[in-house]
């Protein structure tokens, strides 16, 4: 199992990283420089985010950004977005350097000190940052590594796990011990890359709803279950989803996801937990758990376990039509396509908190018990 | 230019109040009719403008014998009335006992137009006179104000001057003139208008027209003082003398004391005078009016215009009357010669087809020739292929004497003027030509203002009944750049010329205020301002893009300054290496606009 690390060689590696995101920003930044000395329009090339450029790499475990690129020339109706870019990358070097951070909104209004090539609305900022997210991602850096950080907040965590967090400016290393919290939950940070693990635990269960985490969380079903229990509240934040991956791959534990047994929590949540998602492609890879697997709620289930139901949706029918038809994901393992052909057939959904049908507890002393001494028919 | 009211709005408005005048657009291109409707109009009852008794004129007694009581009133009396009764109140009405009662007819309607109607005539005779001895006209307008609504109206010209013996039938007898039994451009053509001037001063004032003409440098100028007997048509000479020292050398002069009122603005002496002198780049004109100082328009050429031809009748345009009298005065011994020689485009072989689809024998004596047998071949005439008029008689003003005259006097960045060949309406040959001058200091969001002039007078009145508006209102400005809403003229910092010459000028009334709207004259005033409109569509997208490439401009100059500092904070560049690289970048970038 893992085991603490030591500070000053995370501290060196970090710094080995932060060399990388400066030296890619500086050769990007050099090339458009060499471009003008030679006379010649600059041009830069990001990867298309669009599903359609996107490829699922069964080897590999999760979508991968195909090989279409869009190229910005700088001619007199693309300058601004082109100054806007390099502003942006010179903003990120600067982070960097004085080891800071900037949310997208934080982006925004730095930007408002660049005279006319202020942004006008944050969603010009966004796709800017998006797009020089893209362009670095092909040299394997996140847009954490870039210092850009989402606004949004992560999942919590609870169960048989010790996260340390140092702090490199002090050197001090916080413990933070996840069966601490009573009631409560440890909350993942929205930056988690300098995070290591300690743990005895047999597997992660990722839960699709704060209500079910709960009920598990007060019966204290990691001791029980020796795991560790992470709320995605609906599609898992990228923090949440590099949290789980890191677990995952430091400290070699199969993930279990639990959600809804709808279209969307199969093909939304629990797909963009596994391979990621089509416009994000380009993160896919720090940004997914390729070894995530299916435990319920199954179509199957319904069934088996006489589950109370709704009628499926217009929206959910054509979410999962469309799944069925255009996601790489489902398209390349027939044992979905059957589940979702068969949840069509029904014309049903069940909630995860269906179950409480046959007792509150009844999730946590029959349903997962039972799942669990089964893993070899989760869902891939 | 003047263009405080949308006068095309305004215009419209007015031919809807003034139905008498439309009602009569049928009558209109048919010279004998027109000699006809005004007979006929002249039996019904007066109702629309009852003169007033004029104090002073020497016709006021007969003015209130009217010779047809309103009809409501005779119903009411209920005695019946027999044809002897009838027959001892018939009796002739001269055309000047018609004119009093009906002045709105010519222009008279009220003190304001009357002065401007005044000026009109004497003015478009002064240029007519010039023009045809080819005399490059000098024509000064002076309007004096003797008493809050009297004034008197001074044309004087340095034309050929009118003979002694002329001159008190041409300013003391109406529908007498020199231009109504010729086919050619000028502007004058009835024969009444200087002589209903006179007549209304002399209603108004009971002063008579006062003239002084002098045919030469070493003749000597004559000075009349001529009145109208209104009951017999005829002038009254009250002075006559003969002047040795005239002050000019050669020309006539006329003054004309009226009741008048004097204001600016539309449909104003002034603009009459400025758009006269637009339309008449050839003339220079001097005008002095009460309370401003002169104002001189000086040619804009010294070129006089070709002289108008005079050409016969075509047979298309002929009314059957008009034949009958043209064959009556004749003197050819046979009716095919008569029609060689008194319409254009006849030759003796058409003369035989027409004989010929009439059956009525062209060996026949035109003068003797029955009604029947006329109306025959009035018939006949439609069917028989004639060649078109000659147009040769036509003198426009020419596309680039329009643009030339426009540019002098309209402040505008855009100018383009067009020319149509000549075209045929019922057989009389017309042409249309197009002037426009768009932006710079004109109004930007009124209706275009749209000049009308026809044989190069301005038409001030009855817009909206004029084929002029309606080729304009028919027109979609739009796709030439232009905001238009459905059934009105364009809107934008515009002005357009348009003008139509043609040896018989279709107006819908005498007082020659619109054209009536023949398809044709419609469809080839719509040609001109689509020519004119094509090129006005191309300046504006030129310019269009000519400030979107200013505005890349800005960019380029905007934007690059921050992609200098992006690259030197993050190539830790020196300032000199910035500042080559900006320089570099705006070259790049401002030879590629062009590619
Ligand atoms: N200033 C002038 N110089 C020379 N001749 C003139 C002058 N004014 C008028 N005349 C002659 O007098 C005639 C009558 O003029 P008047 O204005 O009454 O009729 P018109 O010009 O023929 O037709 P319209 O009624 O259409 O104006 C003209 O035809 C012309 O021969
Ligand atoms: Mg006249």
């Amino acid at each position: 199992m893992a085991k603490r690390k030591d500070v000053a060689q995370a501290k060196k590696s970090k710094q080995a990283l932060d060399r990388r995101t400066v030296t890619a920003i500086v050769g990007a930044a050099g090339r458009v420089h060499d471009r003008i000395l030679e006379g010649q329009k600059p041009s830069m090339s990001f990867p298309l985010r669009t599903l359609s450029n996107v490829r699922y790499d069964k080897d590999r475990g999760y979508f991968e950004i195909g090989r279409s690129k869009k190229s910005r020339t700088m001619t007199v109706s693309t300058v601004r977005t082109f100054a806007q870019t390099l502003r942006m990358m010179s903003l990120s070097k600067e982070l960097v350097e004085t080891d800071d951070f900037a949310t997208k909104r934080d982006a925004y209004y730095q930007s408002k000190n660049w005279a006319d090539a202020a942004f006008a609305e944050q969603t010009e900022s966004d796709t800017v940052m998006d797009d020089i997210e893209a362009l670095f991602s092909v040299e394997g850096i996140s847009r954490e590594q870039l210092r850009f950080v989402p606004d949004e907040h992560g999942g919590a965590v609870a169960g048989r796990l010790v996260v340390f967090d140092p702090d490199y400016a002090s050197g001090e290393v916080h413990r933070i011990d996840c069966t601490q919290f009573g009631s409560g939950a440890y909350s993942i940070p929205s930056l988690v890359e300098h995070l290591s693990f300690e743990t005895d635990a047999k597997f992660v269960l990722a839960i699709e709803t704060g209500g079910m985490f709960q009920r598990l969380q007060s019966h204290r079903f990691w001791e029980k279950a020796n795991c560790i229990l992470v709320s995605m509240a609906g599609v898992p934040t990228r923090a949440t989803r590099r949290f789980i991956r890191k677990l995952s791959d430091e400290c070699g534990l199969p993930v279990f996801a639990f959600v809804d047994c709808d279209p969307y929590g199969i093909s939304n949540i629990y797909r963009t937990l596994k391979v990621g998602s089509g416009n994000a492609a380009h993160i896919s890879r720090f940004f997914c758990v390729p070894n995530a697997r299916y435990l319920g709620v199954t179509p199957q289930d319904i069934v088996d376990y006489k589950l109370p139901t709704h009628p499926l949706k217009e929206v959910d029918v054509k979410r999962a039509k469309d799944a069925l038809k255009n996601d790489p994901f489902f398209k390349a393992f027939p044992v979905w396509a059957k589940a979702i052909e068969q949840l069509l057939k029904m014309g049903v959904r069940a909630e995860q908190q269906a179950l409480a049908k046959w007792g509150l507890n009844y999730v946590l002393d029959e349903y997962l018990p039972r799942k669990l001494a089964q893993p070899q028919q989760f869902l891939p | 230019m003047s263009k405080s009211s949308p006068g095309p709005r305004a215009g419209s408005a007015r031919s809807k109040s003034a139905p008498t005048t439309a009602r009569r657009t049928r009558a209109a291109g048919r010279p004998e009719h027109e000699q006809a409707s005004l007979f006929e109009l002249a039996a019904a009852p007066a109702s629309a403008a009852a003169p007033r008794p004029p104090a002073a004129a020497p016709a006021a007694p007969e003015a209130a014998d009217a010779p047809a009581r309103p009809a409501g009133r005779a119903r009411a009396a209920r005695r019946p009335v027999g044809a002897q009764e009838m027959a001892a109140r018939q009796r002739d009405i001269s055309v000047s006992e018609f004119f009093t009662k009906n002045r709105h007819l010519l222009g008279f309607d009220n003190p304001r137009k009357a002065l401007l109607t005044t000026v009109k005539e004497a003015v478009d005779n002064a240029l007519d006179a010039c023009e045809e001895a080819g005399i490059v006209p000098e024509v000064e307008v002076a309007i004096e104000q003797l008493a809050e609504d009297r004034f008197v109206a001074k044309v004087r010209d340095n034309g050929p001057g009118i003979v002694r013996e002329q001159i008190p039938k041409v300013f003391g007898k109406l529908l007498y003139g020199s231009k109504f039994h010729r086919y050619r451009q000028s502007r004058g053509q009835q024969g009444i208008g200087i002589s209903a001037a006179g007549m209304y001063g002399l209603l108004t004032t009971g002063r008579p027209v006062v003239v002084v003409s002098k045919t030469g440098p070493r003749k000597a100028a004559h000075h009349y003082e001529i009145a109208i007997d209104t009951r017999a048509n005829k002038p009254e000479i009250l002075h006559d003398a003969t002047i040795e020292d005239a002050a000019i050398p050669q020309g006539t002069e006329v003054a004309i004391t009226l009741e008048g009122q004097f204001q600016r603005g539309r449909r104003s002496v002034d603009e009459y005078m400025e758009l006269t002198a637009l339309a008449n780049p050839h003339g220079t004109f001097r005008y002095r009016s009460p309370g401003s100082e002169p104002v001189v328009w000086d040619r804009v050429t010294s070129e006089l215009p070709p002289e108008a031809r005079e050409i016969k009748p075509h047979p298309h345009g002929v009314e059957l009357g008009t034949l009958l009298k043209i064959l009556r005065d004749s003197d050819n011994r046979h009716l095919a010669e008569a029609l060689v020689a008194n319409f254009s485009r006849v030759s003796p072989q058409v003369a035989a087809e027409i004989c010929a689809k009439a059956k009525v024998s062209p060996k026949a004596s035109p003068r003797t020739l029955d009604t029947r047998a006329v109306e025959l071949l009035y018939r006949a005439i439609p069917h028989v292929k004639i060649l078109a008029p000659p147009t040769n008689c036509l003198v426009p003003i020419g596309a680039e004497l329009i643009e030339r005259a426009l540019r002098q006097r309209i402040k505008a960045d855009f100018f383009a003027a067009c020319t149509r060949p000549p075209a045929v309406y019922r057989g009389n040959p017309f042409l249309v030509e197009v002037g426009l001058a768009y932006g710079g200091g004109l109004p930007a969001d009124e209706l275009v203002d749209v000049l009308r002039f026809a044989n190069r007078v301005p038409l001030l009145y009855q817009a909206g009944a004029c084929a002029v508006t309606k080729g304009v209102v028919g027109t979609n400005w739009r796709s030439y750049g232009l905001p238009q809403s459905r059934g009105a003229p364009p809107s934008g910092p515009a002005i357009l010329f348009i003008h139509i010459a043609s040896v018989w000028v279709p107006f819908t009334s005498e007082s020659k205020e619109a054209v009536a709207s023949y398809p044709e004259i419609v469809k080839e005033i719509r040609l001109a301002l689509m020519d004119v409109g094509r090129r006005l569509g191309g300046f504006l997208r030129r310019r269009a893009r000519a400030a979107a490439e200013e505005k890349k401009l800005g960019y380029i100059t905007k934007y690059i300054p921050q992609i200098g500092i992006a690259l030197q904070d993050i190539l830790a560049l020196k300032d000199a290496q910035r500042d080559v690289a900006v320089a570099k970048l705006k070259d790049i970038l401002e030879r590629s606009r062009t590619v």
